[in-house]
């Protein structure tokens, strides 16, 4: 059953939401960047240093224990968060990013050669695009990217035409942190499969956002961060399927991913252990965890449908803005809450100084997309990014604060 | 008016100079040319130089023109920077540039200690907004290394 949604109370979760800046009401509209913290998962993370703080897989002490199960809990709700059957598949790492790189040289490097291919897209992330690079030229490998169409969705036929049977691996993100459009990854994935190639799905804009299960999308990774989705900065996730992770060679060396060590050699931890070297980020894995409960409280299915408001009502907002060019597409089905827009008046950077002054947060640059920014013709793009706590009355706030911008650069142009 | 003290950032000159950059222009056959590159933002920015020597072999910026991509900071900044420099030996762009570097990084000095920069102190407000120093100083690290005939790309980082 669905609860009710009301986001003045779930604002309250929120501390900093009562800061001001420059005299204003923080509006955080950067959620693509970074999402804030309720104090649940804030909470979570003092309890955890002030009760249970101690190294985790190693003692018999009852510290050790106690975070130990902490820990492995905080997995399992990871695990069922996904839709996934097994918590051993899903592997901790520092971030998406890390847990791309961690796909590349753990697999990448053993399952991709000369002449085969990769595929990605022309709105991925630099993580998930830079990362590809290494392995296409280091393995002799064609790197295709899928280019977009005129609304920024991705173009499905030209998608088509790149997945042949030299592909092994489509790495794509799930939802673009730049223009916002959801990729049908499901189908996607099936293209993949048709010709035995995997697919990695960069989740770190729609984990956060959407229901995501890993089964009903037969991903084969899947990587996101969690301090998108309401946890602390420096955990993220691999989830692969069993058997891929049982046939990968482990990505760092170290404690905890051995079984049996000789001063010539080692043997392997099982499954997911193998994979996380050295101590772990403990505190932050049961801050995602904390966060997950958080999430799961509202509702998935309901977050997506207050950030499809929230966005709908944006973009039609921004209609009465000719000399704004807003990018992504303006079906909300297909879209996530992220508005990336650009005047050839004013620069990002221009609105984002200004809108600061107003108490306003959003992100200015090139959103870690530059070959996306240059297929557009532009080097940056100003973005708003919405997520459980924004309001209607935030979105007029930027409005308001985005026309008077373009009034006060315009009447200073010759 | 934008109020919350955005005016002394974006002073009149400022805004006239982002809107309507003078020298934006490639030189033809320059002595010396650099491109600069913010990796924050993606703004660029191209110096064009003619020097000569005159009497007591001093080098003289006779031409400059820029061309690139910005925010009305960085514009503004560059294009007040060719007229500040144009016509000048390269030891005196050389103070001008170390004056506007402190001005625009430390906003606790007076303007009063600087005696080289004339028009350029418009833009003293930027010290105030630590995110935008980069972008106030691209245009000038690009013409440092163009007056060094660096052919390297300049970065702001």
């Amino acid at each position: 059953m669905s609860k009710v949604f009301d986001v003045n109370k779930i604002r309250q979760d929120f501390p900093i939401l009562d800061r001001t800046i420059n005299g204003n009401n923080l509006a955080y509209l950067d959620n693509a960047s970074s999402s804030q913290k309720p104090r649940d998962v804030i909470q979570c993370l003092v309890d955890y240093y002030e009760n249970y703080n101690s190294n985790v897989h190693r003692g018999v002490h009852t510290l050790s224990m106690e975070a130990t199960d902490l820990y492995e809990s905080a997995r399992g709700k990871v695990s069922n968060f996904l839709g996934a059957t097994d918590p051993n598949t899903v592997v901790w790492t520092r971030g998406a990013t890390e847990a791309i790189n961690l796909v590349a040289f753990s697999w990448g490097f053993k399952n991709i050669g000369a002449g085969d291919a990769i595929v990605v897209s022309q709105m991925e992330h630099h993580s998930n695009l830079v990362t590809w690079q290494l392995v296409a030229t280091r393995q002799k490998a064609e790197l295709r990217v899928v280019p977009l169409t005129e609304n920024q969705t991705l173009d499905m036929e030209s998608l088509a035409d790149s997945i042949d049977e030299k592909v092994k691996l489509v790495s794509i993100c799930h939802a673009s942190n730049s223009v916002g459009s959801i990729n049908p990854v499901k189908e996607i994935a099936r293209k993949a499969h048709e010709v035995g190639a995997k697919i990695l799905i960069d989740g770190a804009q729609s984990v956060p956002h959407m229901p995501v299960n890993v089964i009903d999308l037969d991903c084969d990774f899947l990587a996101f961060s969690g301090h998108k989705m309401l946890a602390p900065m420096g955990i993220g996730v691999l989830y692969a399927k069993q058997e891929i992770l049982e046939s990968m060679e482990p990505f760092m060396r170290g404690g905890d991913m051995v079984l049996e060590v000789w001063n010539d050699k080692a043997t392997w931890n099982s499954i997911p252990n193998k994979f996380e070297a050295g101590t772990p980020n403990v505190a932050d894995a049961i801050g995602l965890g904390a966060a997950i409960d958080y999430l799961t409280e509202i509702g998935m299915d309901n977050i997506r449908a207050h950030e499809i408001e929230l966005t709908d009502y944006a973009l039609q907002k921004f209609n009465q803005f000719e000399e704004l060019d807003v990018y992504g597409p303006t079906d909300t089905s297909i879209r996530g809450g992220i508005l990336p827009f650009h005047s050839e008046y004013v620069h990002p950077h221009d609105i984002g100084t200004i809108l600061d002054q107003e108490g306003i947060a959003i992100r200015t640059g090139h959103h870690c997309t530059m070959p996306l920014m240059r297929s557009l013709g532009i080097s940056a793009t100003a973005r708003a990014s919405f997520y459980i706590y924004n309001t209607f009355d935030e979105i007029d706030r930027l409005v308001d604060a985005i026309e008077h911008t373009l009034r006060y650069f315009s009447t200073g142009k010759k | 008016m934008l109020g919350s003290g955005l005016d002394d950032l974006y002073q009149e000159v400022v805004m006239d100079h982002g809107s309507n950059p003078r020298n934006m222009n490639r030189l033809n056959d320059p002595d010396s040319t650099a491109h600069g590159f913010n990796p924050f933002c993606g703004d660029i920015v191209d110096v064009d130089l003619i020097l000569n020597r005159e009497g007591n072999d001093i080098e003289i910026i006779s031409d400059i023109g820029f061309h690139g991509k910005g925010c009305a900071i960085s514009l503004a900044s560059a294009s007040m920077m060719t007229e500040a420099v144009e016509g000048q030996s390269v030891n005196q762009a050389n103070k001008i540039f170390a004056d506007f570097h402190s001005m625009v990084t430390n906003k606790n000095v007076s303007l009063d200690n600087y005696n080289n920069l004339g028009d350029l102190e418009v833009l003293s407000g930027v010290a105030n907004y630590p995110t935008r120093i980069k972008c106030a100083l691209l245009g000038w690290h690009t013409l440092i290394a163009a007056l060094k005939r660096d052919t390297n790309t300049v970065k702001t980082e």
